[in-house]
């Protein structure tokens, strides 16, 4: 066979044209996306691509989303990769359905194709007078073949639908109550079941008292299996007293954390480690210049998903048939490591994507798929619905890594930066599942690890820096420096579970950069815009510093009152997709707080800019909540934050003003938009503490006993 | 053991048959089928569950199904309806005032309470109404703005 050729995104992987759309007997076009809704807006932005292709109205298209039995795959929803691989493959798909329709039409009216015009799907003459539809069209049989994306998009400049604010898809629903998440499904016969976790992550269960639960009432099955214990119930509150009472039936052995939130940074810069030279730049003369060297250490603790709405699941098994409704960033991912565990063929498994609260990366979603399924094993045939308590959800979920950066710089006697290298230490970034071949049986999901026969623990993993980049995210500066060297030393040993949160290791890496270059920007005597500008090629990236500056009327070497500061940083994420400025402007009354976040980006093309802006404007205001208020705490034994009053987050008494000011560049590639916030934030709230008070704080979270211990 | 409770809620008398301590939450969604209430926290600590108890926000999961008894409950579906949204609807859309849009009804149902007490609420009577409702996606400004949106329009 001799190798096809490659086509743009997930077009390559998903070859035919009907995998991707579909028109409908009632005059709509059915659109079908790997992609799914996180709350970040993408399901409305492939629309508008697809209704930008093909010439029809918005709102003749109906969106089908994530689904084993529907929509092509197209790996996970995440890292802002879905533009580039699900809007691009979409792209092509429309043009060349488009093409397709106009030349059958072509023959049919006998006019040729380059004299015909499309209007919401009505294809006619210059004349309007002979006219057929695309519904009138064999669309079925024009669609039943592979793309070959031979056909070009439009041209930005010809783009009515994409690059106009489009109102999201979802938010009517949303706003009213109407169901529409995971949690909210219902199927005739419905049960709730919950998982009754261990203390710790490696306890044993040395006794349980199944019987004690299974006389409550409503308990219709108590399940244990190995060291998975789950009940089900008729009634969700009787799930839960169930629960209770099998936490209490239960005894369980622990075993020891080998460190805790205290020691965790030493802990990780001592471990033996795998090293990645990430980049390594040598001037040699450059480097003779240096007149001073700084060095500093930068960490991050672990931080929470902390979804508002715990993670949840549906399964339903019947015959050898099992469906599972979810709020998995990644279906098919999924449905691999549940046919491992359960040792099916996968076709025997549906998984059907249904909205659940942000994410934010991987949080409990896929774990909660498999509790639904092994409880619905034990009530054959009726539905089971899971939801995680927020207990559980606290202590069990993957958290975003714990981080340090150390960075070390030379200033020659100019005030210029002539030699830079930066280390950063971290577990692993992705834990989630994969259909990746690996030898032996491993799985990614929580439940699997207790089972009797357990199934081992996937071996974590990190995006490589032609992927993004896991640990390593953004840890090469985007400035010109004419000596860089960027080592990253990953840690195996995990003493917390850690996988995919938001912008991976760029929120550590840039908080550590852009906190670094203020430090020498105050070395070098010189304003933290300034300095930055003068070692910035980058055209793009020094039109969001300058246009964040002035929009927030920044001045060189305006002095603090000793009540508020302000700082600036900037970042482009992952090296290549969007490029994000930002200053704080921070209040210290009664207590560390942002009074206004001024934004400017370019993400190139934005296919839906009051999408782009929305997600931006969350971006920035939850890496505000990180940066002032969040770690997860462990001892020796466990992880002890469980509740949100051990785990705060902004409050809306707190909330900033934000301004995001965008710059369009319709002409250029869009450029994933939804993380680029997360480091950019961090740094320039440790920035405006240092112009505030003269303290530079190097650990996250920058609390008020940080800085009185300063 | 499971008693039978009858609770007004958008206006319809209903009688459920649970056990008295029985969080409301889960009587609102599973015996009413209302699921715009949603369980985030079930401890009184995020406001996802917020509902009305004549006319005062509470969070549903901490309250007790015997203490809702015979008092006259809302939930966002009887605010308003896709057909006919309530004013608070109306500008959370407009505003595009959603990422994952789970903290809304909850957000919405502490809005409404405030307007019901102050139709002319500044931005931090705003902000201290819906301190005890958290939104994890940073939805932030813009729910505080689509709050003064509706407020302005419900003064029309
Ligand atoms: S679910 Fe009721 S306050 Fe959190
Ligand atoms: S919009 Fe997601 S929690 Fe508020």
């Amino acid at each position: 066979m001799s190798a096809a050729a490659k086509l743009p995104g997930s077009l390559n992987a998903n070859r035919r044209l009907d995998r991707w759309l579909r028109f409908n007997a009632d005059r709509t076009v059915t659109v079908r996306t790997g992609k799914v809704e996180i709350g970040q807006g993408i399901v409305t932005a492939m629309a508008q691509i697809a209704a930008e292709e093909l010439d029809v109205a918005l709102t003749r298209v109906r969106m089908v989303s994530g689904d084993t039995a529907l929509t092509p795959d197209e790996g996970h929803t995440s890292g802002s990769r879905s533009i580039d691989e699900g809007g691009s493959a979409l792209r092509y798909a429309c043009a060349e359905a488009r093409h397709l329709l106009l030349q059958a039409a072509s023959q049919q009216l006998d006019i040729p194709a380059d004299k015909l015009v499309v209007e919401d799907g009505v294809i006619s003459g210059l004349d309007r007078i002979r006219k057929l539809s695309y519904w009138e069209l064999p669309h079925a049989e024009l669609l039943n073949r592979e793309a070959t994306a031979a056909i070009k998009p439009k041209p930005a400049a010809r783009h009515t639908i994409v690059g106009a604010s489009a109102a999201r898809l979802d938010i009517p629903d949303k706003a009213t109550g109407a169901p529409r998440f995971v949690q909210d499904l219902e199927l005739p016969g419905m049960l709730f079941g919950r998982a009754v976790r261990p203390p710790s992550y490696d306890a044993q269960l040395t006794a349980f008292d199944a019987d004690a639960v299974r006389k409550l009432p409503g308990v219709v099955a108590v399940v244990r299996d190995g060291n998975f214990i789950g009940v089900v119930a008729e009634r969700e509150e009787q799930a839960v007293k169930a629960r209770q009472a099998a936490q209490r039936a239960a005894q369980w052995k622990e075993s020891p954390l080998p460190t805790d939130d205290a020691g965790i940074y030493d802990y990780l810069t001592s471990r033996q480690t795998k090293d990645h030279v990430i980049i390594e730049r040598t001037d040699a003369a450059a480097r003779a210049r240096a007149a001073r060297t700084l060095e500093a250490r930068y960490t991050r603790p672990y931080v929470a998903h902390a979804s508002i709405g715990p993670s949840c699941a549906l399964a339903r098994i019947e015959g050898g048939r099992i469906e599972v409704w979810t709020h998995s960033q990644g279906v098919y991912q999924l449905r691999h490591d549940l046919a491992t565990v359960l040792d099916l063929p996968p076709e025997n498994i549906l998984v059907h994507h249904a909205e659940g609260a942000g994410c934010y990366g991987h949080n409990g979603a896929d774990d909660a798929a498999l509790d639904a399924v092994l409880l619905a094993r034990a009530v054959a045939g009726r539905p089971v619905q899971v939801q995680w308590m927020r207990d559980d959800e606290f202590a069990w979920e993957p958290f975003g890594p714990a981080m340090v950066v150390k960075t070390r710089a030379a200033l020659d006697a100019q005030g210029n930066i002539v030699d830079w290298a930066l280390d950063v230490w971290s577990n692993g970034h992705t834990g989630r599942p994969n259909t990746a071949t690996t030898t032996g049986k491993v799985s990614s999901l929580l439940a699997a690890w207790h089972l009797a026969n357990p199934v081992a623990r996937r071996p974590q993993g990190d995006p490589p820096m032609s992927g993004g980049g896991g640990m390593a995210r953004n840890s090469p500066a985007t400035y010109a420096f004419p000596n860089e060297r960027v080592i990253a030393h990953r840690v195996e040993e995990m003493p917390l579970r850690v996988s995919a949160l938001r912008a991976l290791g760029a929120t550590a890496n840039v908080f550590a950069i852009e906190s670094f270059i203020d430090e020498l920007a105050a070395a070098a005597g010189a304003d933290p815009v300034e300095f930055r500008l003068r070692h910035m090629k980058d055209p793009r990236a020094r039109a969001v510093i300058e246009l964040a500056a002035q929009k927030a009327g920044w001045r060189a070497g305006a002095a603090s009152d000793g009540t508020s500061g302000r700082g600036i940083a900037f970042a482009q994420y992952k090296n290549s997709y969007g490029y994000l400025a930002l200053v704080i402007e921070l209040g210290l009354e009664p207590d560390i707080h942002v009074k206004r976040a001024v934004a400017a980006i370019d993400v190139g093309q934005a296919i839906n800019p009051d999408g782009v802006v929305n997600q931006t404007e969350g971006g920035i205001v939850q890496s505000i909540s990180w940066t002032l208020k969040e770690q997860v705490r462990f001892d020796r034994e466990r992880v002890t934050t469980r509740t949100w009053e051990e785990y705060p987050i902004l409050t809306f008494a707190e909330a900033p003003q934000v301004e995001v000011h965008l710059i369009n560049r319709p002409d250029e590639a869009p450029l994933g938009a939804g993380e680029m916030a997360a480091g950019p934030t961090a740094a320039a709230i440790a920035n405006a503490l240092h112009h505030a008070l003269g303290v530079r704080i190097r650990d996250l979270p920058l609390t008020r006993e940080r800085i009185a211990a300063a | 053991m499971p008693e039978a409770t009858t609770l007004k809620v958008n206006g319809v008398r209903h009688t459920v048959c649970a056990e008295p301590d029985t969080p409301l939450l889960y009587i609102l969604r599973n015996d009413l089928k209302l699921k715009g209430a949603k369980f985030g926290c079930g401890v009184g600590l995020c406001g996802s569950c917020m509902v009305l108890i004549d006319g005062h926000n509470v969070m549903s999961c901490d309250t007790p199904l015997w203490a809702a008894a015979g008092k006259s409950i809302t939930t966002i579906e009887g605010l308003g309806s896709l057909a006919a949204p309530h004013a608070l609807q109306r500008a959370f859309i407009t505003e595009q005032a959603a990422q994952c849009g789970y903290c809304l009804s909850g957000v919405i149902m502490s809005a409404a309470a405030l307007l019901e007490r102050n139709p002319d609420p500044s931005e931090s009577d705003i902000k201290q109404a819906l301190a005890r409702n958290l939104c994890r996606c940073g939805t932030h400004t813009r729910i505080i703005k689509a709050v003064q949106r509706a407020a302005g329009e419900l003064r029309k």
